[in-house]
């Protein structure tokens, strides 16, 4: 035991000790390394997950509030690892940083060797030629006289046809090195740099951006100022003085829905029409807004995300004054736009008066209870319960407008059972005890607005499109080396490609052989003979890390131990 | 129309069943064919070397030229163990032939009913389209029946291009079990678009994305085989039809041209999905469920191309990525539209 640790602490003591440059040195390349950047990329494609099974905030915060409801003890443990925001925690954060600075670390020294290996020459042609995989050997051939042709003239052949097949060619002395495919490094690289400029992209627009939604009753405008959001969200770098001062009136709303047998009541169409001013004093111009097509207000766009139902209601009190007049926005609970809401006559005197209930765009109240069947305004139903309660004074805290706190109310009821009225367009019902009367006066329609802003989107737009050009290069341009030399006796001819997708190299080095022994390309001839015995594997594994002669070396190596 | 195609694609996943049982017999056939031409237990190198001969050429034509190590037909390697059994050799000689020829037989039958089924799925998918009026990729449904039909189809032409047919049983497997989940679980009746899908981004996207996923599909069927392959390989037991397949190196790097085809493709896809969010709900990227799983098979295919260029994971590892990623695919498809509610919920199940 005792002597153990004696040698363990030898051990240590013999370690070299690594100097704070050198250690930091050790990390950058431990954090640039290969197999750290895939063990990064696992990290990312697994920390993702979460974000797409648990609910999100940033996505749906009323899902969130009921998953904390449901669960609070694991609703807490999750909000404060940051499960509910995961595409902003530290940790999702960290990952994605990391890999960008080893994606850093791995491709500037990689854009130095390129742009090093661009200026060089194509490689000198490899000691055995002969003993590479694709290799073809040629007699020399006899010019006119009958002498043996010259190498020079030889060589010029090949480069001619290799210039043509887009070769860079270096000829030394009788020996000639040919290299293409280039690209594929620069693809690599450019779809690595272009990663980094959709980050930035991202990065500024998520700062400096903003989106927020505003519910827009037809015939009424929406200005962009804040006040006039119903939820707003920015980035950290934005103020409220970066909105457009521009306006919108929302003239009309068409919608569309199936009547055919499948998916009944299915959205087909829709569409606004609105006014829009750019800036305060403009001329205004007429455009319409779809879905799909957005309209862009200098840099600021504006969205069609939804649509809904605004009865307009009077409400009249026990004097018979008016103390409430105009449309409702009520928000859609299903596909047939059964609609859910809540008017509120503060106004109204002795009592203030508030109704909440349904409004069914087609509906049939006393076959089907509260909900619509169709969402087109087939026969529009309104459905309301009353409530009345002393004046309150305003305090200025903001209250839902969508629901009805009834703190501090008395539900209005009818022989004993909460009343209860059902409402066509057109039509009136008074209230019991006297309170006052309901008017159903008929039907707005809304729509939901989104304006948002993304700045720095043309530079993300941009890196997306050079990261997939990119890629392709990288992924589909096939590097190949070809090398001839001419010995006194005969030609030699060879070839190697240096990417996984190799296809039809052999073709081309007998076209090469060809060409050079002055054949016909395609036509078989006696003096060409095809490379076929290319001895044991190791050793062809040895000629071909010799012809890669850099950096695939070492892969070749370990290929020819794989095996 | 629509009652046209229904029943063209029931044809076509009846006739996939039918290819995928003649696939089958063709690699029950294998068992007998091959027992000769490879030893049972080789040890030398020259032996093993002789063996990986007959294995892969086998395969006959569909060998490039630029494969050094095959050059040989199969018939100079029967001659040779002919010698080495002595007596039996006519028999067995026979017998071998007679088992090659069931072989043959049953794997052009497959392959031949493959293209009859393809051409069904493709009429399906057409007579969808002109039933409904519109590009037919509206929903899940049509989504698999058009992925379904990329597959076939790229397999069909490097089956007779390639000669790759040895694809043919694990093709025809997840063109039978994809018609068949079509037809049974997301079928609806042919409808219009929602107004969302009303884009030029649709066809641009969808397509893009089916081929990607065709091509997904492709490589790791050829990443299975190569795993089972390169497994036999090092433990010798190399029998049956697995000695038709090319070797284990052609094997990955045909896993690797297909995904290296589908990898572009696939971030050209969620590219353009993101360009067409921008129009239709004004931000590129919201982390919707099918963005995030999108992302989750893009990065586990970005795994899986720098495993092929990592020493140590190359090989085998790459392989496994490769159909984790498939399984992603799989789920980021048929999950996240069943289990999730998103902005992509279109199956109208």
């Amino acid at each position: 035991m005792a002597r153990d640790l004696t040698k363990r602490r030898t051990e240590r003591e013999l370690a070299p000790a690594l100097g704070f440059k050198a250690t930091l040195r050790f990390w950058w390349g431990q954090l640039t390394s290969m197999r750290t950047a895939l063990v990064l990329l696992f990290c990312l494609a697994v920390a993702a997950i979460p974000g797409s099974i648990v609910p999100q905030r940033s996505i749906s915060p009323i899902k969130v509030e009921n998953f904390i409801d449901a669960n609070p003890e694991l609703g807490r443990f999750y909000d404060t690892i940051g499960m509910f925001d995961v595409f902003t925690s530290p940790w999702f954060s960290a990952i994605y940083l990391l890999l960008f600075v080893s994606l850093i670390g791995c491709i500037v020294p990689r854009v130095q060797v390129y742009l090093r290996a661009l200026r060089a020459e194509p490689v000198k042609v490899p000691a055995r030629l002969t003993r590479l995989p694709a290799h073809r050997v040629g007699a020399i051939p006899v010019d006119v006289d009958g002498d043996p042709e010259d190498p020079a003239e030889m060589l010029r052949w090949a480069e001619k046809w290799l210039r043509k097949r887009r070769y860079r060619v270096a000829v030394r002395d009788r020996e000639l090195s040919a290299e293409r495919g280039y690209l594929r490094e620069a693809g690599n690289l450019v779809f690595h740099l272009s990663l980094i400029l959709v980050l930035v992209g991202v990065a500024i627009g998520s700062l400096y951006g903003y989106r927020g939604t505003a519910v827009v009753v037809v015939g009424q405008g929406f200005s962009n100022t804040v006040t006039q959001y119903d939820d707003l969200t920015s980035g950290g770098r934005f103020s409220s003085t970066d909105l457009a001062p521009f306006a919108i009136k929302v003239n009309s709303f068409e919608a569309e829905y199936e009547t055919g047998p499948v998916q009944t009541g299915a959205a087909r169409v829709f569409r606004a029409n609105v006014t829009v001013t750019d800036t305060p004093g403009a001329t205004p111009h007429d455009e319409v807004l779809e879905v799909n097509h957005p309209l862009t207000i200098g840099g600021t766009e504006v969205h069609l995300l939804g649509h809904g139902y605004a009865p307009k209601v009077t409400v009249r009190d026990a004097a018979g004054n008016i103390a409430w007049s105009g449309p409702v926005v009520f928000l859609p609970q299903d596909g047939n736009f059964t609609s859910a809401g809540a008017v509120k006559a503060v106004d109204a005197r002795p009592e203030r008066l508030a109704f909440q209930g349904f409004f069914l765009p087609s509906g049939d109240v006393e076959v089907y209870g509260p909900t619509s069947q169709f969402p087109g305004l087939l026969r529009p139903q309104l459905v309301l319960n009353a409530w009345y309660g002393p004046p309150r004074t305003e305090t200025g805290v903001a209250e839902n407008v969508y629901s009805l706190d009834t703190r501090g109310l008395t539900q209005l009821m009818e022989n004993g059972e909460p009343f209860r009225m059902y409402l066509s367009p057109g039509q009136t019902v008074e209230l019991p005890e006297g309170k006052g009367s309901v008017t159903f006066d008929g039907v707005e329609q809304w729509v939901q607005l989104q304006i948002s802003r993304t700045p720095a989107l043309p530079l993300t737009a941009v890196g997306i499109g050079l990261a997939v050009t990119g890629l392709s290069f990288s992924l589909f341009v096939r590097p190949r080396r070809l090398w001839v030399r001419i010995r006194d006796e005969q030609v030699e001819i060879a070839g190697l490609d240096r990417a996984d997708a190799r296809h039809g190299l052999e073709d081309e080095v007998a076209e090469l052989a060809a060409v050079v022994c002055d054949e016909q390309p395609g036509v078989a001839h006696p003096s060409v003979e095809r490379g076929r015995d290319a001895g044991d594997e190791a050793d062809v594994a040895e000629a071909t890390a010799d012809a890669y002669g850099d950096d695939r070396v070492d892969d070749s190596r370990v290929d020819a131990e794989n095996k | 129309m629509s009652g046209w195609s229904d029943l063209a694609i029931v044809t076509a996943m009846v006739l996939y069943i039918v290819a995928l049982a003649a696939h089958a017999a063709e690699w029950a056939a294998a068992n007998g064919a091959a027992k000769l031409v490879v030893p049972g237990r080789a040890r030398s190198t020259a032996e093993r070397r002789q063996r990986s001969l007959v294995a892969a050429g086998a395969n006959g034509p569909g060998v490039s030229a630029d494969d050094v190590d095959l050059n040989d037909g199969p018939s100079v390697e029967r001659s040779r163990d002919d010698e080495a059994d002595g007596g039996d050799v006519v028999d067995d000689t026979e017998r071998a032939e007679r088992a090659e020829r069931r072989v043959e037989l049953f794997g052009r039958l497959g392959l031949n009913i493959t293209v009859i089924a393809l051409a069904c799925n493709i009429l399906g998918v057409v007579f969808r389209g002109v039933a409904a009026q519109r590009a037919p990729w509206g929903n899940m449904y049509e989504f698999t029946i058009t992925a379904i039909a990329f597959i076939v189809l790229a397999y069909v032409v490097l089956a007779f291009r390639f000669q790759m047919r040895w694809l043919g049983l694990l093709v025809t497997l997840v063109a039978a079990i994809g018609s068949g989940l079509a037809r049974e679980v997301f079928f609806v009746q042919v409808a219009p678009l929602v107004p969302a899908l009303h884009s030029v981004w649709f066809i641009i996207h969808i397509v893009a994305a089916a081929i990607a996923g065709a091509a997904f599909n492709l490589g790791a069927v050829a990443s299975i085989l190569y795993l089972i392959r390169a497994r036999k390989e090092r433990r010798e037991t190399l029998s049956g039809y697995w000695t038709k397949l090319p070797n284990s190196q052609r094997l990955d790097a045909i896993a690797y041209r297909m995904h290296a085809f589908a990898f572009p493709l696939w971030t050209f896809a969620v590219a353009a999905g993101a360009v067409w969010a921008q129009y239709a709900w004004g931000r590129f990227w919201g982390w919707d469920p099918k963005e995030t799983w999108a992302l989750v098979t893009w990065v586990i295919y970005a795994c899986y191309l720098h495993a092929r260029a990592t020493a140590g994971w190359k090989g085998g590892r790459a392989a496994v990525i490769a159909i984790i990623g498939v399984a992603s695919f799989w789920f980021n498809f048929i999950g996240v539209n069943m289990l999730f509610s998103g902005l992509h919920s279109y199956a109208g199940i």
